[in-house]
């Protein structure tokens, strides 16, 4: 069971947070204007990594906030949090 | 009756003799004994039957380890409990247990004839034999097994006792109260760390505190004496919380554990009642010492399964702590110094016993004062085989050879009543597994140990590996001090004096002169493998040890293999050849020991076991006469049979009443989300497939939202109420997932756009009234409203006062009907029902539930999203492309919706379905085909709603099928099991394609 450090609320545990995938994948802003395959590439690829992983946790059981979160797969430990429209931390990756 | 007690000790008050029964005879015991330790003081050592060859088993251990003492406790329904281990459960008054193992009875059961066909019974046996013919597993092999293998028996009736859970937050966490434990939980608190020591025993200080063994000393004092002042002195500490009988179940990341505490467990019955009986605690702890110790290995070699055979320490601590001498004339076999106290205890309460010892020769202290007090030791012997049918009477040992793969010389037949066998220590690293730990192998004497200790866990004392005292403390008291980063100097001076191991001999399989097929040297005692089962599956080719571990079952039972699993692991790596380094450890899943039901549930039972949201109205619905239906968490009216009626016969009513004149539904539950901001059109504009831009103030509009794959996900009737301002409805289930997609798009895509979502779901109450006498209630419940088409038409909303309270009036319709919705603050939901009802008398408006409302709508077409849906529906695929804009560039879900997948013309398809004779109802669900002959039969679809209309006369149902768009007028077959039915695919919608009753 994680503990998750909301960048609003602080730390809180997990079950009070969801997830919410891969993080930093935008939505294509002229959707009409892509092929098949690169509609697919943004609607079903998603990476599954082990080891350093960016992702969407959303705070629903607190302030509803989404954020980010860089986890490390393969231990669960989370090395940072940090808001929506933040730049992931260049440490990582 | 034979009386073993021998000493008194501090631990049994034999001031207090408590009664109880076993397998229905009545024992005496003392207060202080376990079930196990009061068994073995009235003689008692045959406690069960092995699972596979229904062998006679005895106690062989004194904890958590113990496979055959498995016992079931009392005999009622609501509070019977199987799976409980003698060794652990405390004897109180009135205690009923039974062994589990044994049917009919412990002395003869008709599965013992499985001992004498053994060599039919090999690795796998149950997955060879018993595959075939199917349809025998359940009617044959199953209940044989069962009723003969004995797995206990669950309660039939509800637990009436009460569990509790509390959460609690410490900076460190001790498991374990041995010694290493009370160092550590003594150096953090007094360092002021807000600790906690858990041990699940009733009192803390593990093995050492009925050391009483001369050689080892602590300050000049005998080990268990200087603990008992340790333990005095770490009482007092204000900052340290100790909770004795209180095990961890599991250990789960960050630091996140489960303990149980029991309460009650070892009270008489009268002192448990209203009492709590267990606790689950879940604790965080910033820093979390692991000090579990270690459990003694037990030796594999022919028949080393007879009564009377235990753990060479489980002899010491039932003589040492409970008075109790397993036999009178014991043989202790080993290939360590430990048993050596063992021998010296018992020497010196003057029980006669001897010692078997695989290694050459040794020479610590230990030994010296074993060989100095006159006792006999064969060095460099083996325990070849063993006699006595109920008990162990003889046993036989032989020379071991140079190098230790084979036997030599004479067999020595030895007589006894008590065999102790030790085969070294098992550090218990389950919790630093289960915690994420790996594990090093140490080759010198064999064990697997935690590899490295993160900052935030570490293992102390003999689950580290560290066995002799001075090792112990000294390293438990360094590694402390670097792990809370403090300076503690309270065990600086201690003098510990103690016997040095020094040699080791580890032999995983002993050897024997009969071959290996005719031995049974078992390793799981609990589901009855033996060493030649983990043989033949290497034979057969198993490798992993997880997969041997499931062919043999070996370490599959309840003690999930705590005393086996290491010799398995042995036997594999010296079969194959490898280094047992090598072949990595069987995973350790929680819980440690078995929990009950009750304790992971807690409180949460009955009318606690889920969270239930009722409407306002929902007393008026209950005192007449309703049934409810869940839907999500909402209990809502399904129908409201009048007179005896079933639910067919009330829904043919109320569907025929509000058709007829007027109908009334609770709508409270569906799902209401106010949106307001400067851009909530243009955010409506891209959330929904339609367009929103144009909607006038005061008007109504259907929308359907699609996930980003271009699949139907929810849909509902959106009202302007003002310029800026909105209110949304969803379906009831979808509610609080429309509301978090809205919010993720709103926060993380359009940060842009100025929108505040608000979910008012439970502000608002409502009353929905259709039919065509809805009107008529309408004016007499707002007579100042002008309800002409003119002024409030379909699709549009009014304010009015009802009494001074503000409603919201929306006109639209879900039955196809003439037909109002009556927001209101739910305070006022109930009052209002039920002037409703007031007013609507006259009309014989009748109350409908969700089964009326789905039958309703389903003679319009109107589809219900997750009945007719399933997240594979496109709006297309509804035959509903009406609704989404061609216009608009982009709103969720457009992309996909020319997807090469989503444009094919094949899709499952929305459509009608009447059945050629108009009394036949379909099932929901069923499938539909259009061939029964060609095999394999191609389905085209399932039916997704039917129901039989009262309006029309006629059976109608929803489908879904390939092609179905193209398919109208033909004919299809539904397959059922006992007949064919034939039905005519036909338009979506039954009743009024016209739409004239909605203005009637
Ligand atoms: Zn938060």
């Amino acid at each position: 069971m994680f503990l998750i450090n909301c960048p609003f609320c602080g730390e809180r545990d997990q079950s009070e947070f969801s997830s919410g995938g891969e993080a930093h994948i935008v939505r294509p802003k002229q959707p009409t204007e892509l092929s098949d395959d690169e509609w697919a590439e943004y609607l079903f690829m998603r990476k599954n990594i082990k080891g350093i992983q960016f992702e969407r946790w959303n705070h629903v059981h607190g302030c509803r906030k989404w954020f980010n979160v860089v986890r490390d797969t393969s231990n669960d430990k989370i090395l940072s949090v940090y808001k929506m429209g933040e730049k992931p931390p260049v440490n990582y990756k | 009756m034979p009386n073993y007690r021998i000493h008194k000790t501090e631990y049994i008050d034999e001031t207090k003799r408590v009664s109880f029964k076993y397998d229905g005879k009545t024992y005496f015991g003392y207060e202080g004994d376990t079930l196990a330790s009061a068994l073995l003081a009235n003689g008692i050592h045959l406690v069960g039957r092995s699972f596979k060859y229904h062998r006679p088993r005895g106690i062989v251990s004194c904890g958590a380890e113990e496979p055959n003492a498995i016992c079931q406790i009392g005999s009622k329904k609501d509070l019977t409990e199987p799976n409980v281990r003698a060794t652990e459960l405390e004897l109180y008054e009135g205690l009923e247990a039974s062994s589990q193992n044994c049917w009919p009875n412990v002395k003869f059961d008709i599965g013992g004839i499985n001992n004498f066909i053994s060599p039919l019974i090999p690795a796998g046996f149950y997955y060879k034999t018993f595959m075939w013919p199917k349809s025998f597993w359940k009617k044959v092999y199953e209940p044989l097994i069962r009723l003969s293998a004995g797995l206990g028996k669950s309660p039939t009736e509800p637990d009436p006792d009460i569990y509790d859970h509390k959460y609690v937050h410490y900076d460190v966490l001790v498991i374990g109260g041995g010694v290493s434990g009370i160092i550590a939980a003594k150096m953090a608190a007094k360092n002021n760390l807000k600790t906690l020591l858990v041990d699940d025993k009733k009192i803390l200080g593990g093995s050492t505190i009925y050391q009483n063994n001369e050689s080892i000393k602590i300050d000049d004092k005998l080990s268990s004496e200087w603990l008992k002042n340790e333990i005095q002195e770490i009482k007092k500490l204000s900052n340290l919380t100790i909770k004795t009988r209180t095990s961890i179940a599991a250990y789960h990341g960050y630091n996140f554990l489960l303990a149980k505490e029991n309460l009650t467990d070892h009270l008489p019955e009268e002192k448990k009642k209203n009492k709590i009986r267990q606790r689950l605690w879940k604790i965080r702890a910033k820093k979390v010492v692991i000090a579990t110790g270690s459990i003694e290995r037990p030796l594999v070699f022919n028949n080393n399964d007879r009564p009377g055979i235990l753990l060479s320490n489980s002899i010491n601590k039932y003589l040492d702590y409970y008075g109790v001498t397993c036999g009178e004339n014991i043989i202790l076999f080993t290939n360590n110094d430990s048993a050596y106290e063992t021998s010296i205890s018992l020497h010196k309460k003057g029980i006669k016993n001897i010692i078997v010892d695989l290694r050459k020769s040794a020479s610590s202290e230990l030994i010296k004062q074993a060989e100095s007090l006159g006792i006999k030791i064969y060095f460099n012997h083996v325990v070849t085989n063993t006699f006595g049918y109920r008990k162990i009477n003889s046993l036989e040992i032989m020379k071991l050879s140079e190098d230790g793969n084979t036997t030599v010389g004479n067999k020595i037949r030895l007589s006894c009543d008590c065999l102790g066998m030790s085969g070294g220590w098992t550090p218990m690293v389950h919790m630093h597994t289960q915690s994420g730990g790996k594990l090093d192998f140490r080759d010198e004497d064999q064990v697997f140990l935690p590899k490295e200790n993160s900052e935030d866990q570490i293992s102390v004392g003999s689950c580290n590996g560290d066995f002799d005292l001075e090792n112990i403390i000294d390293k438990t008291v360094n590694k402390i001090n670097k792990f809370l980063d403090i300076d503690n100097q309270d065990y600086q001076d201690t003098n510990i004096i103690c016997s040095k191991e020094n040699d080791k001999r580890n032999i995983w399989l002993l050897p024997n002169k009969i071959p290996l097929g005719k031995t049974k040297c078992f390793i799981d005692f609990q589901n009855d493998s033996t060493a030649k089962d983990i043989k033949l599956a290497l034979k057969e080719g198993f490798r992993s040890i997880e997969h041997v571990k499931r062919y043999t079952t070996t370490g599959m039972a309840t003690d999930q293999g705590k005393l086996s699993n290491m010799h398995a692991l042995g036997i594999i790596a010296d079969t194959a050849g490898v280094k047992m380094g090598t072949l990595g450890t069987t995973t350790f899943r929680p819980p440690f020991t078995p929990l009950t039901f009750g304790t992971l549930v807690g409180r949460n039972v009955g009318k606690f076991f889920e969270v239930v949201r009722k409407t306002s109205m929902h007393e008026w619905h209950v005192e007449n006469n309703a049934e409810f239906e869940n839907v999500g968490q909402w209990k809502r009216p399904w129908y409201y049979p009048k007179n005896g009626e079933n639910m067919y016969a009330a829904v043919q009513r109320e569907s025929k009443a509000a058709r007829d004149s007027a109908g009334i539904l609770d709508a409270s539950t569906l799902g209401k989300i106010d949106i307001q901001g400067t851009d909530a059109s243009e955010f409506l504009n891209r959330v929904y497939t339609n367009a929103w831009s144009k909607l006038a103030i005061g008007k109504c509009r259907y929308g359907l939202m699609l996930n980003e794959d271009g699949m139907v996900y929810d849909d509902g009737v959106t009202t302007r109420i003002s310029e800026n301002h909105y209110l949304m409805t969803t379906t009831t289930g979808g509610a609080a997932n429309v509301l978090n997609k809205l919010e993720d798009y709103l926060q993380t895509e359009w940060p842009e756009l100025d929108v505040y979502l608000t979910s008012v779901t439970d502000h608002y109450s409502t009353a929905s009234i259709c039919g065509p006498n809805s009107k008529k209630i309408l004016n007499k419940l707002f007579p100042n409203l002008d309800l002409s088409d003119e002024n409030f038409p379909h699709m549009s909303f009014k304010e009015d006062k009802l009494e001074n309270i503000n409603c919201r009036i929306m006109r639209i319709s879900f039955t196809g009907e003439l037909s109002y919705e009556i927001n209101i603050e739910s305070k006022y939901g109930h009052s209002l029902w039920k002037m409703c009802i007031e007013a609507g008398k006259e009309f014989n408006l009748t109350p409908y539930g969700t089964e009326t409302m789905h039958l309703l709508r389903a003679e319009k077409g109107f589809i219900i999203v997750g009945q007719d849906t399933d997240g594979t529906m496109t709006p297309s695929d509804l035959q509903m492309d009406w609704i989404v804009s061609k216009k608009k560039y982009d709103f969720i879900g457009k992309r996909s919706l020319y997807r090469s997948d989503t444009i094919r013309e094949d899709r499952k398809q929305l459509v009608g379905l009447l059945t050629d004779d108009p009394k036949e109802i379909l099932e929901e669900g069923a499938q539909i085909v259009s061939d029964v002959k060609s095999k394999p039969i191609d389905m085209l679809g399932h039916v997704t709603s039917s129901y039989f209309s009262p309006n029309l006369n006629k059976s109608i149902a929803l489908a879904v099928v390939r092609s179905g768009k193209t398919m109208k007028g033909q004919k299809l077959i539904i397959p059922m099991e006992n007949k064919n039915i034939n039905v005519t695919v036909s338009d979506t919608i039954f009743l009024d394609k016209e739409n004239k009753r909605l203005n009637a």
